[in-house]
């Protein structure tokens, strides 16, 4: 049994690559058989911040105008057993995805045994990211606490409800997460940040995690390695517990609350 | 002075951002996810009906739906225009649906 997954928000800059990256990797990990594909057509990143991006040869594009077969297009990764990695292409072509040849790979992809199929949207309602979404069975709304995230979260939660093959054939609804990144409960505490119970209330979707502001996240960016990979961070943790949660474990919550620290630790931290 | 601005209670900025949200949140789900795809179609109708006894201006007129609480308010404002004998009458109703 595969699952289509969707990384969506709507919104640019908020974390979907990130999550992409660290979700399919800590998937994989647990041994399941996890492929993560990039929707950005034209601005493709995924290659980059998962370190692959000198393997690239052939990308989705190749492979939906029969350019190239699949197997040549996907990435092993080096790192983890299980993870393959579809990159998108950099063709300026807007109209490069379809939803016939998005179905064909996604179809191929499943034959060839993949258990979960991430899909890396672009940021925007338009074309690429309601291609990326048109074939879930699940989402990940990725939100900012902050006001134009959640307002497109809002928005993409009404295009998932509309605008899918799901929603088109009347088939049962798509099941969706919220994953709040970049928080910080110091801010929350200050009343200077929206709390993850305001997000919540206001989206109505069900927590998945919290990922809390760190540079753990441009420091894996620039290495090229998905955080998850380096446990001793907290934004490791946080995308392992999501992980977990994800795949059916109970797992507290955590990152939420800001962490107490001993006078010590304030006067010399 | 600042000195005293310190102590000074700043609304929190959160609770602006939630209260904000709320609202524009609440009005773009009335459009889009459950709202009735009517309100052009009774819009053209209305206009259809007041046009055979007023001559009216589109750009003067709206058609709003807003819930508020349980029930959802249909909000018809039609400005009529200038014409003598004054005042310039101003024709609003409010339906409950």
């Amino acid at each position: 049994m595969s699952k289509v997954v969707v990384i969506t928000s709507g919104k640019g800059g908020v974390g979907k690559t990130t999550t992409s990256a660290n979700i399919a990797t800590g998937i994989a990990q647990q041994g399941k058989k996890t492929v993560a594909i990039d929707f950005d057509v034209g601005l493709r990143n995924l290659d980059l911040v998962m370190g692959c991006e000198r393997r690239v040869v052939y990308d989705f594009v190749n492979v939906i105008r029969n350019e190239a077969k699949l197997q040549q297009a996907l990435i092993r990764d080096k790192r983890v057993e299980n993870l393959y990695i579809l990159p998108a292409s950099q063709t300026r072509d807007k109209d490069a995805l379809d939803p016939e040849g998005v179905g064909r790979i996604i179809e191929e992809l499943k034959q060839m045994g993949f258990e979960y199929i991430i899909c890396d949207s672009p940021a925007g309602i338009e074309k690429g990211a309601q291609m990326a979404m048109y074939f879930a069975d699940e989402a990940i709304v990725v939100t900012n606490p902050e006001v134009s995230s959640v307002r497109d979260s809002d928005r993409v939660l009404g295009l998932l409800a509309a605008k899918t093959s799901r929603a088109e054939l009347g088939g049962p609804a798509i099941r969706t997460h919220l994953l709040l990144t970049r928080y910080s409960p110091l801010m929350v505490k200050r009343g200077e940040m929206l709390s993850v119970g305001d997000v919540l209330e206001l989206l109505g979707i069900p927590l998945l995690g919290v990922i809390p502001e760190s540079k753990a996240v441009l420091q894996s960016s620039n290495k090229g390695s998905p955080a998850i990979l380096d446990e001793t961070t907290d934004v490791a943790q946080a995308y392992l517990d999501v992980v977990f949660r994800y795949l059916g474990q109970e797992r507290q919550h955590r990152f939420i609350e800001e962490e107490k620290r001993s006078i010590f630790g304030r006067l010399f931290g | 002075m600042a000195f005293f601005d310190y102590f000074k209670r700043a609304p929190k900025s959160a609770s602006l951002a939630k209260d904000r949200l709320s609202i524009i949140v609440a009005r773009e789900r009335t459009g889009t996810r459950s709202g009735p795809d009517y309100l052009p179609a009774l819009q053209q109708e209305l206009l259809a009906v007041i046009a055979r006894y007023e001559t009216i201006d589109l750009a003067n007129v709206t058609v709003n739906l807003d819930k508020s609480g349980g029930c959802e308010v249909l909000e018809l404002n039609i400005v009529l225009p200038d014409t003598p004998p004054p005042p310039p009458p101003r024709l609003s109703a409010t339906v409950s649906a």
